[in-house]
């Protein structure tokens, strides 16, 4: 009960933490904005009949999946620095188990996405981006899968990973590809051979991908814009999930203390 | 009895280092003695009280803290540790009770509740028993990013002693504070040891830090250097020597030959004193003398030799 008190404790402290700092919060919120209401606006107005499908919603749910994506796996990274700052080397020195700080660190995480989420949502809809109260509520709930999914791609990256300094040198090249080999804004049902490969082994774009199976679900221009079924989508992220995170976590455990 | 902190053969080499960060240091704490760690930056001080707090493994060699292992049994060791970083380990965003309620419920203490009103009894009445105790009672809904130096230091020694363990760390807890804070912190810690027994463990690179310790161990380079009561480490580094000399230099050598003291010619005679006194000395010597210069350095003197040397 003390392990899950702690896990509690970890993650409510990530989510205060948000809450508390407003600049931070509105700083979330600038990119997906812009994203959503210029660039959705923007090509939906001029090329959005020639698509065949909503160019908007299209971005709407691709930034969704991409910020909580984003959000989650980066919150489990800054572990990495955090064991030298604030109230983190306190949680490094308690005597709870490392297990409990990385589940509480992914519990954290994945609230923290999901508040960022909500503020999307709010675009979407001030974008003029249409949908259901059962398609909110099945934003929900795939936003919750995307979180954790990307909080287990977070641990092995952050397992692999030895100083803030290299986090911050790999992440352009981990983070970055993959906003346009997931298809957040760009179609990517055509692609070149290797550039179809390194989408495949993107996380991000089964994140993206099922958000949009779901949201498209039973509308006409679901076979635009799907690229897989969510079934095949979820079983990748499943199994990637938990060897991310069982390798991930014995990793980072076996090298926290062995610097 | 039982010595609480138990250091033998302890060796830190980083990946990829050259050199031993720490190398080969034996050290003994009992219970309730105030230890303190003297050394230049870079000695291997923060090294040395990092493999103890496990947050970092060492290369070889045993280390017991509160009779555990600390690498097999880290979780034990820990929760007999309150640690107080070089870095503040404070929340800025968060009130000063929220960090200390993290703490409470990290270590076990009590369950998970989302605010102070919520939380036990028990936990409501020690906080506010401790802030009284640190005058901070005042303070405790405050955002810690309000507070100023002193009072951060303050609130993470609350936050250390929360869980009443045995053993204090203090990693260099003064750097950046002002006179009257650093002085007011050197109080409250007199306080802690005189109500609960607290071994305390200080590591510092000022010396004046260290002389209110039982025992000081002074490292550098990894290696001890000098170990034991101030009074021990003062008179192992102090050296005392006796410069003299005269007119006839070879009768005054002969006659030193004579009373069979060491000297060194510099050209001065250098005298090694060890166990006598000048006095005595002088006394003894017939030949007269032009130059009589007594050297007795003070433990500073002595320290800063060593922290130059690096």
């Amino acid at each position: 009960m003390k392990e899950i008190y702690a896990i509690m404790t970890i993650a409510y402290r990530d989510l205060l933490k948000l809450l508390r700092d407003p600049a931070r919060l509105i700083s979330t919120f600038i990119l997906p904005l812009l994203f959503i209401t210029i660039l959705g606006g923007s090509m939906q107005a001029n090329i959005g009949n020639q698509l065949g499908y909503d160019y908007l919603a299209f971005v709407f749910t691709g930034v969704f999946a991409q910020t909580l994506f984003q959000s989650a796996s980066m919150g489990i990274i800054s572990l990495i620095d955090d064991r030298e700052n604030d109230f983190s080397q306190e949680i490094f020195v308690s005597p709870i188990s490392r297990y409990s700080i990385i589940l509480g660190k992914i519990t954290g995480e994945t609230l923290v996405a999901l508040t960022q989420g909500l503020g999307i949502l709010v675009f979407g809809l001030v974008a003029g981006v249409s949908f259901s109260l059962v398609q909110l509520l099945t934003l929900a709930w795939v936003g919750v899968i995307v979180c954790l999914f990307a909080a287990a791609f977070g641990v092995i990256i952050l397992s692999n990973l030895p100083t803030r300094r290299t986090a911050d040198q790999v992440f352009p090249f981990i983070m970055l590809p993959q906003f346009f080999l997931a298809g957040v804004f760009n179609p990517i049902r055509v692609l070149p051979w290797y550039l179809d490969l390194l989408s495949r082994i993107s996380p991000m774009r089964y994140a993206v991908d099922l958000t949009r199976g779901f949201f498209y679900l039973g509308r006409a221009d679901y076979s635009k814009v799907v690229l897989q079924g969510p079934v095949l989508n979820l079983t990748i992220m499943t199994i990637s999930f938990l060897a991310f995170l069982i390798i991930g976590t014995f990793l980072f455990v076996r090298s926290e203390r062995n610097r | 009895m039982m010595p609480i902190i138990e250091v033998d053969q302890l060796v830190k080499c980083y990946r990829g280092a050259a050199s031993n960060a720490v190398d080969g240091i034996s050290f003994t704490v009992a219970p309730g003695e105030f230890f303190t760690l003297l050394g230049p930056n870079g000695a291997g001080k923060t090294t040395t009280i990092s493999i103890l707090t496990t947050t970092l493994a060492p290369t070889s060699g045993e280390v017991r803290v509160a009779g555990h292992d600390v690498a097999r049994s880290a979780s034990a060791v820990r929760r007999n540790l309150g640690i107080i970083f070089q870095q503040p380990s404070l929340d800025l965003n968060l009130s000063a009770e929220e960090n200390i309620r993290f703490h409470a419920i990290l270590y076990g203490l009590y369950p998970f509740r989302p605010t102070f009103s919520t939380m036990p009894r028990p936990y409501q009445h020690q906080v506010l028993e401790l802030a009284a105790f640190l005058d901070l009672e005042n303070d405790m809904s405050k955002k810690v990013r309000k507070f100023s130096g002193g009072m951060r230091r303050k609130l993470e020694i609350m936050r250390s002693l929360l869980h009443k363990p045995p053993i204090l760390f203090l990693d260099e807890p003064t750097a950046g504070l002002d006179p009257v804070s650093r002085r007011n912190l050197w109080e409250y810690l007199r306080r802690v040891r005189n109500e609960s027994g607290t071994t305390i463990f200080l590591t510092t690179h000022y010396l004046d830090e260290a002389e209110d310790a039982d025992t000081i161990c002074i490292i550098d380079r990894g290696r001890i250097v000098s170990y034991g009561s101030p009074q021990q480490v003062k008179a192992e580094l102090v050296e005392h020597y006796l410069l003299i000399d005269a007119e006839n230099r070879d009768q005054l050598r002969a006659e030193l030959g004579r009373l069979r003291v060491e000297f060194v010619e510099t050209p001065l005679f250098r005298i090694d004193l060890k166990e006598r006194s000048v006095h005595q000395l002088i006394k003894a010597i017939e030949t007269p003398l032009t130059l009589v210069n007594p050297h007795t350095p003070s433990l500073e003197d002595a320290y800063l030799e060593i922290v130059e040397h690096a």
